[in-house]
This record gives structure tokens, sequence and C-alpha cells, in this order.
């Protein structure tokens, strides 16, 4: 699956994302970041907070997705009808692979668990810039990945006009071009990290091959959170974890207030 | 050491608000103070140093329909390490129902060097239920790098998750203090305020729109509309506790 997973995690991804700097540009504007040690350290900041709750959202929304009817089973007694059901079908090819065509207790479970999930990370944006930011992108994903991976599985996304977030867009999205619950977070993650390194590129001018290599630093740190992030799928959605960064959510919405800026977001 | 705290306020039938239930435990010590308008007034003491490694402390706090209730602090708590290195838990549990409203305006919590504290805060509004409450942590004492604490805080509303975000300071928190999360700051902290129209000054936007438009106090201090109930959250970083309060108190 590792093409998959290099076409979803690619910033050619024709899903709007270079459009944001995730914070960085705000950083860089009140003289925060300025030198590859300070961008290095921004990195890892938001990485550990704000990269690990996207990642964990993006992992429990591809098993809601993948795994519909067990993802609520703690959570909902109604469900567990379902997830009996689900179990008893023949080897689906869930783990990891094609999602299967859903019973319709199973997408009543599962479009319930997305439905948590994005009020859930609705609650841990504080700021209302970022949560715009985030549907803005998550629609964005959405109109890209039901050309790219057609599939049953968006049918259990949330309706909503302003989007879906999109960490929960994500999750779907890699269950539909069969990747795994940890491909998922680590796509988060990724994505997170070196959206807000190319910005700095653009921002800062600091020499490709130094922001390269301070990703290739990082890079064992970025699988770390990936994984720590996926322990957390299948969990009840309000435990998932709420590490916040104040500056995230200050920076956020002072950048909304400019009227010139490079970045969306 | 281990306690547990609990008030109970409730509205009586001319709509005063009566503690029908008022437990201290050393060291959460709680002190009803009289006041003849507005809402019960109560002052958490603390009764010992600390909250000190291995201690732990559970406070619960439950207000009915159409009751008042303040909470206040007398002076900051100070998370200290015990010799074993043992981690300390404050738990609060809140509930508010319909009607009741709950002012939880305590002192700062200041992390010592070495300490392992966990503040966590659960509180569960019911639907017209109101709220102000406010967290202020303080990394180290004078010129000391703090130990590592956590403070929780998860607030439901009408059964929707309403604010939920947890800050990690000290050595094993990542780069906490640089750019991405504190950039420096030595004091941070919160005021949340639910079916509340007591946002500090200074105010910016126009009253029609205090509810639905964010507002940035100053480069480190925003007012912000939440997403999924109705509440406000005011973040705030600062250079030390009282510039940090100066931008958390809320208008009378």
């Amino acid at each position: 699956m590792t093409s998959a997973l290099l076409l979803l995690a690619d910033g050619r991804f024709p899903a709007g994302g270079h459009a944001h700097s995730s914070g960085l540009e705000a950083a860089v504007a009140a003289g925060r970041v300025s030198s590859l040690s300070t961008l290095e350290s921004f990195l890892l900041g938001r990485l550990y907070t704000t990269g690990l709750v996207t990642a964990a959202f993006a992992a429990a929304s591809h098993h809601a997705a993948a795994h519909p009817a067990t993802s609520t089973a703690a959570a909902h007694p109604a469900a567990q009808g379902a997830a009996a059901a689900h179990l008893a079908t023949p080897s689906g090819a869930v783990e990891g692979g094609s999602v299967p065509r859903l019973g319709d207790m199973e997408c009543a479970a599962g479009s319930e668990v997305l439905l948590q999930l994005d009020e859930e990370l609705e609650a841990r944006m504080a700021s209302p810039a970022t949560r715009v930011a985030s549907r803005k992108q998550g629609a964005a994903l959405l109109r890209a990945a039901k050309m790219v991976w057609p599939g049953d599985g968006y049918g259990l996304l949330p309706q909503r006009r302003d989007g879906v977030h999109h960490a929960v867009v994500l999750g779907v999205t890699a269950a539909a071009a069969g990747l795994s619950c940890a491909e998922a977070a680590l796509i988060a993650c990724y994505s997170q990290v070196t959206g807000q390194a190319s910005a700095a590129l653009r921002l800062l001018g600091f020499s490709p091959y130094d922001i390269q290599r301070l990703l290739a630093q990082l890079a064992g740190q970025c699988d770390a959170v990936a994984m720590a992030a996926t322990a957390h799928a299948g969990k009840d959605p309000a435990e998932l974890p709420m590490f916040s960064s104040p500056l995230a959510d200050i920076s956020a919405e002072l950048h909304a207030t400019w009227e010139v800026r490079l970045f969306a977001s | 050491m281990r306690a547990v705290a609990r008030v109970v306020a409730q509205a009586d039938d001319a709509g005063v608000t009566r503690l029908t239930g008022l437990r201290s435990e050393a060291p959460l010590l709680l002190r009803h103070t009289p006041a003849t308008t507005g809402p019960a007034v109560v002052h958490l003491l603390g009764g010992a140093a600390g909250p000190l490694g291995g201690d732990e402390l559970r406070l619960e706090i439950a207000v009915g329909e159409r009751a008042r209730l303040c909470v206040r602090g007398i002076a900051a708590s100070i998370a200290l390490p015990a010799r074993s290195g043992a981690v300390s838990r404050m738990t609060v549990t809140v509930r508010v129902a319909s009607g009741g409203e709950l002012h939880w305006l305590p002192e700062q919590l200041i992390a010592a060097r070495g300490c392992h504290h966990l503040a966590m805060s659960n509180v569960e509004l019911a639907e017209g239920a109101r709220l102000l409450w406010r967290e202020e942590l303080i990394c180290g004492r004078h010129d000391e790098q703090p130990g590592d604490v956590t403070v929780s805080t998860s607030v439901t509303y009408a059964g929707k998750p309403l604010l939920r975000q947890a800050l990690q300071v000290g050595p094993s928190a990542v780069h906490w203090a640089g750019p991405g999360v504190l950039g420096g700051a030595k004091a941070v902290g919160s005021l949340l305020g639910v079916n509340s129209e007591s946002w500090p000054e200074p105010r910016t936007a126009a009253p029609e729109a205090m509810m639905a438009q964010s507002e940035v106090a100053s480069p480190t201090a925003v007012r912000m509309p939440l997403g999924t109930g109705p509440g406000w959250l005011v973040t705030a970083t600062a250079e030390a506790a009282p510039a940090l309060r100066a931008v958390l108190t809320p208008a009378r």
C-alpha cells in the first residue's frame, strides 16, 4: 500500500494544503521563528500538541470508517448487535484493506462515531480561525478524495455545508485508499510538519537542503507521535488526546485579522 | 495526603442560594463567606503546603437549578515534589444544573522545580447553566524552571463537548517553552465563560457581535467564541502572574 500512502501524503495531492502554513506564518510575523533552531522548536512543540491531536482523530476516523460497528461497541450498547453481525461476516478485507459494503446498522454506528469525532475535535479547537481552516481543508480533501478513491465510506461523514474537519476526512479517505489506521495518523503528522516547514522555506528563505535535513532529523519523532496517536483508534471519542498550544490559538486569531497574508492560516 | 471535599449549592423557594453540603478535608478547606446579596461565596484554603507529590485531592461541586455559587482562592497553590517522585493529583468535578451559575476563580497554580502534578477538571453543564472558569499556571517560582505539570480541562454543555484542552509543561513535555507553545512566557491561563457576558476589558467588538466574534486584546491575549455551544474562551500568555490576571479578570 506504499504508493497510495505516498500519493495521499504528497504535497501535490490536489487538496489545497499548500495554501496553509498551520500557524507558521503568524509565528514568523511575531518574531518567534527566525532561525533553523527556532523553527525546529516550533515544529516539535506543535507536533506533540496539535499534531498528536489531529493524528489521533485521523486514526480514530479511519477506524470508524473501516470498522464502523466495533468502534462504537463500548460507547453504545445498541451498536453491539451490529458489531457481532460485522464479526460474523466472512473475513471481509477490512484490516488496512478495501472497505466492505456496509450494513444499515454498521452505517448508523459509523456515522454516529464520525459525527462525535467531528464535534470532539471542534471542542479541541478554541480558535474560530483554526476551525474554519480545518473545515475548509476537510472540504477540499473530500472533493479530491471522492474523485481519486471512490467509495461508500464518505457517505458516513456528517453532512455539513462548511465542511467536516480535515483530520476526520483524512481518516475516512485513508480507509477508502486502502491504507491502515497507523498510516492515516502518519499522514496527519507528516503533513503538519512538512506543511509548516515548506511555509518556512517560502517566508524565511532558508536553503532547501537545510529544511530537508531538519525534516529528516525529525522523522523519528514524527513516526513516534503517529504511533502514539494510532493507539487511540477505536476509543470513545471523548477520551482522545486534547493537548493544546496556547500560542497556536492566539496567533491563529491574530493572523486572521491581517489584511495581507501569504497563507490562509 | 488523600482528601475529598464537597460543595452543594441549592436555591430555596425564595431563590436564595443555600449551601446544603459543605465538606472539608485537610488540606482542602472550604469556608463559607457570608454575603448579603449575590451568589453564595466559598473560599478554598490550602490547609497545608502543596499539592505535594503523592497527594490525591478531589473537590466535587454541585450547583442546583437557579443556585449561584462563587468559589475563590486565598493564595496561590504551589505544586511541590515528593522525595519519592510520586505524582500529585487534583481533580475537580463539577455539575451545574439548568439555570444554575458557578464562578470558579481560584488563585494561580505554581509549578515548582521537580514537581509531578496533574490538575484535572471535568465540568458538566446542563442546558441553560452559566459558568465563569479561570485557570492560571505559573511555570516556576522566581528564577526557577518548573517541574512537570499537566492541566486538563474538559467541559460539556447539554451533553455535548464544549471545550477540551490540556497543557503540559516541564522537563517531560516537548519544547513547551518554545515558539510553538508558550514562546518563553512564564504565565499562561484562560477564562471560560458560558452563557456569560462578563468578558474582560478591553472590549473591541460591537456589543451585538460579542458572542459571535473573536477579540484580540493584545498580541498574547484573545477572546474566542467556541464552536459547539454558547461559550467563549480568553486564552493568554504573559511574563508574570499580575499581567496574566489583568487580562483574565471578568467584568462585573
